[in-house]
């Protein structure tokens, strides 16, 4: 089991995290990555927009919970297989994407990602010291997700 | 507005006549609390406290100052009657404080006890007490232009409140990371065991050291 990259892009499109963990990968430049998340990031916007059946809207009487406003909403894009790698894309309900590229037969990808997610919130966003839509430069973060990319390979 | 217009001014009395003083001081002894709430709360102090600030020294005085007076309220809840029913006189020697300290105040707020204490090799009047991974920086990463900073020094601030409260005047109290470049193997290899090392370091006044000295040579 490989785990190629992690790309996490903002709400507005940006990319804010970039992390490769696996050695001798094809490298792009600094301003292609970039590049390559704000297309992504288009990309999904469309995706959401192509969903062919709407949502219905859930029975306002058999909810307990307040409605939310994002549960009508369609996904979008979620995962992308070619015949090298697979790409898991996940969403936050803030519109924060977290990107994890790996081996094509990559079983758990939504376990792994929601672990990602839970990295996240914990040593991103109890961080006192980042700004959100910054890009992330949080020690912890990063030694979190290797422990966690370590223990899986 | 009052349903009783002739009740005291100041403090409210609920319905059922049960006010904050009437509940049982032990009723939080063994209660939690959310770490992530915690979390949240500290990023707004650190914020509150990063506002007008010049330096890194200025920014961890203020965490200080912050948690000075949370010591001193501790130290009187802990060692009050209702809380330990043996000894409620509070510490009166300098060990048996530093004992409280990194026991029974360790165990108050993180509900774990620190994991060593030590006396400063080059001066008498210093103390150092080491927590491998505070609780109060378990979310936090810093800066580039902020290494120096350690966010327990709200922790230090509670010492410091403690020790002063109790009688023990201190010069400071200050929160350091352990440094990885300092000492041998073994020092390099715990740190990259517990990244977040910290070292409290306890500098009490000079008569303090001094009533201690003379405590000690009348066998007390």
């Amino acid at each position: 089991m490989v785990v190629f990259a992690l790309f996490v892009i903002s709400k507005a499109g940006g990319l804010i995290y970039n992390r490769e963990f696996h050695t001798g990968m094809s490298k792009l430049s600094s301003n292609d990555y970039l590049m390559l998340a704000g297309s992504f990031h288009g990309m999904h916007a469309i995706t959401k927009q192509l969903c062919p059946a709407p949502p219905v809207a859930a029975d306002k009487a058999n909810s307990t919970l307040a409605p939310s406003p994002f549960i009508n909403r369609a996904s979008g894009l979620e995962v992308l297989e070619t015949s090298h790698f697979r790409m898991q894309c996940f969403q936050t309900q803030t519109g924060v994407k977290f990107l994890l590229f790996t081996e094509p037969q990559q079983p758990n990808m939504d376990a792994m990602v929601k672990k990602i997610y839970e990295l996240y919130a914990d040593y991103v966003m109890k961080n006192p010291f980042y700004t959100v839509e910054m890009p992330i430069r949080c020690e912890k973060f990063d030694r979190g997700l290797d422990g966690f990319v370590k223990v899986r390979s | 507005m009052s349903t009783n217009p002739s009740q005291t001014p100041g403090l409210r009395y609920p319905t059922n006549k049960k006010t904050i003083y009437d509940r049982n001081l032990n009723r939080s002894k063994n209660a939690e609390l959310s770490r992530a709430a915690f979390a949240y709360l500290f990023i707004e102090m650190i914020s509150y406290a990063q506002k007008k600030v010049r330096d890194v020294n200025d920014l961890e005085k203020r965490l200080n100052t912050q948690g000075y007076p949370l010591g001193a309220k501790l130290l009187t809840l802990l060692t009050s009657p209702a809380r330990c029913h043996t000894a409620c006189l509070g510490p009166t020697r300098i060990l048996p404080l530093l004992q409280f300290i990194a026991q029974t105040l360790w165990r108050h707020l993180f509900a774990r006890p620190a994991d060593s204490l030590e006396r400063s090799t080059t001066s008498p009047s210093d103390y150092l007490l080491y927590d491998n991974d505070p609780l109060v920086n378990q979310y936090i990463s810093l800066p580039r232009e902020l290494s120096q900073l350690n966010c327990a020094a709200f922790v230090a601030g509670i010492i410091e409140g403690v020790c002063d409260s109790a009688g023990f005047a201190t010069e400071s109290v200050s929160a350091h990371t352990v440094s990885e470049q300092g000492g041998g193997e073994g020092v390099v290899k715990g740190n990259e065991l517990w990244p977040g090392k910290t070292v409290f370091l306890i500098k009490f006044k000079p008569e303090v050291v001094e009533r201690e000295e003379i405590l000690a040579r009348g066998g007390g």
